[in-house]
């Protein structure tokens, strides 16, 4: 008997032509492509067992906010398993909306490294439990960060990015994620802009090393190629659960199949 | 939405307590889902009619309290009567006398309902704090709320758990580092709650929100 790991599929949703909310994927964060209904996609990852699901409004306008709050009710309706809403957040009255709009979570990038009272403003508010602090990482080899890491051969340090990766900081990672930690965040979601879309595993340094500086859960994700990238990061770099997009949105495998992969290796999951 | 008639379904009817805190929206769509009528109220009055209250509930134990307080007599005047009073996540820590979140966060003793005596404790295990994620159920006494689901999986997400005074008021337990009850229920079995979350955890959730649409119903 025991916690298990949990399996997230996350969907970035934009207004399609017409202004409809829809399902996109990229790679690097770039060259986005249309994939589906939002509303569809929650629907059958709940049924496919799914342990929670991710919704990042990709649209960052006004005129997108509103749709997208509509969004989030339809699929908190279908989701009888955690929601996290993520993109855009940057005040306490757009969590209080979020979460008034169906979602358990809100995850918060660009308005928390801005802000950094955010955090403690939401924590306080509505608990810690629905505060996600999701980082964008970025490799950097030069000599302006404050925790290194080898990796292959070379040593980095790994930057915050801001805009999907477009606009850089100068925060370390590290830094960030015991600020973020000690004002209130409930759990900390590590992107990497090096490993995004390119399917050839996670940034397992970068996981393994926010993995280490805090005590909160850990959501790993940017990189995933398979079940075996999942097996990586869960077993080296202590992840506590693991994200994916599009090996799921395009059928390459089901959560099913990812599970019973890490079952058979003893990595405990709810099947 | 046309052409769905809930309403035929429904075989009993449910208020949920609006005391400002938590997403209402996913214990509604849990309940309706599971065969219930659901009234979202923050009006005690409004209990009466109804064949079973749930109280929602995330956040701190302090907050939740000051915001129940209205409500304190009216619970204890329903759970009195012998109806079903259902508390979830931080609804049923609030069933018990006192928290040790409220001493810890430096705010002295805040009294809780206490219609199941016991207190709140923090986990005290070398383990990531909140206890996150889904981990397994252990039945441990009949109860009509849990019947089958021993083994399968809940969403939990917590700090702090319920211990009761009485060993018996524990109907099943879970797992991190070391036991602790999953859910509670008083002597007479019509007051009980989950510390996980029925309305996200799936299958398993909304069958434990159908045990208790059919409890209500029977009552």
């Amino acid at each position: 008997m025991a916690l298990t790991k949990r399996i997230i599929p996350c969907i970035d949703v934009d207004l399609d032509e017409d202004g409809n909310a829809a399902v996109y994927t990229g790679v690097h964060f770039e060259d986005l492509q249309y994939t589906g209904d939002p509303v569809e996609m929650a629907k059958a990852y709940n049924d496919a067992g799914a342990d929670e699901f991710v919704f990042l409004d990709i649209t960052a306008s006004a005129e997108g906010r509103e749709t997208m709050l509509d969004t989030v009710s339809a699929v908190a309706d279908e989701c009888f398993i955690p929601l996290t809403v993520g993109g855009g957040i940057r005040t306490k009255a757009d969590i209080k909306e979020t979460l008034r709009a169906g979602a358990d979570k809100v995850s918060i990038t660009t308005g928390a490294l801005e802000r950094p009272e955010l955090i403690n403003e939401g924590a306080a508010a509505f608990g810690s439990q629905c505060i996600v602090i999701s980082v964008d990482a970025r490799r950097r080899y030069d000599e302006e960060g404050e925790h290194y890491v080898e990796v292959d051969g070379e040593s980095c340090w790994f930057e915050c990015t801001k805009k999907g990766g477009r606009e850089g900081t100068g925060i370390d990672v590290i830094e960030w994620a015991r600020e973020a930690e000690s004002r209130g965040a409930g759990e900390l979601f590590v992107n990497s802009i090096d490993a995004d879309g390119t399917k050839d595993g996670y940034d397992v340094p970068l996981t393994s090393a926010v993995c280490d500086a805090v005590s909160t859960p850990v959501i790993a994700s940017s990189g995933c190629g398979g079940p075996e990238d999942m097996y990586e990061v869960f077993t080296d770099a202590g992840a506590d659960a693991a994200l994916a997009a599009s090996i799921f949105h395009f059928g390459e495998y089901t959560i099913r199949e990812i599970k019973e992969y890490l079952d058979e290796r003893d990595v405990p999951v709810r099947l | 939405m046309p052409g769905e008639t809930i309403a035929e379904e429904t075989i009993a009817d449910v208020v949920v307590v609006d005391y400002g805190l938590g997403n209402l929206r996913s214990v509604t769509r849990g309940l309706e889902r599971a065969g219930a009528g659901v009234e979202i109220t923050d009006d005690p009055d409004d209990f009466a009619a109804a064949d079973g209250v749930v109280l929602p509930g995330v956040g701190a134990f302090r907050e939740g309290m000051e915001n129940a307080g209205p409500y304190r007599e009216a619970l204890a005047n329903y759970a009195a009567a012998g109806r079903p009073l259902f508390g979830i996540c931080l609804g049923m820590q609030m069933l018990l006398g006192s928290s040790e979140e409220a001493k810890h966060a430096g705010e002295g003793d805040v009294e809780g309902l206490n219609l199941i005596p016991g207190t709140n404790v923090r986990f005290d295990v070398d383990r990531k704090i909140p206890h996150m994620g889904w981990n397994e159920l252990a039945v441990t006494r009949d109860h009509p709320v849990v019947a089958g689901v021993d083994g399968e999986y809940a969403y939990f997400v917590h700090s702090y758990y319920a211990l009761p005074d009485d060993d018996d008021a524990v109907v099943a337990e879970s797992d991190y580092g070391a036991s602790f009850p999953a859910v509670i229920a008083n002597e007479r079995g019509n007051v009980f709650g989950t510390q996980f979350h029925p309305e996200k955890s799936g299958e398993t959730g909304l069958r434990i929100l159908r045990n208790f649409v059919d409890y209500c119903a029977d009552g």
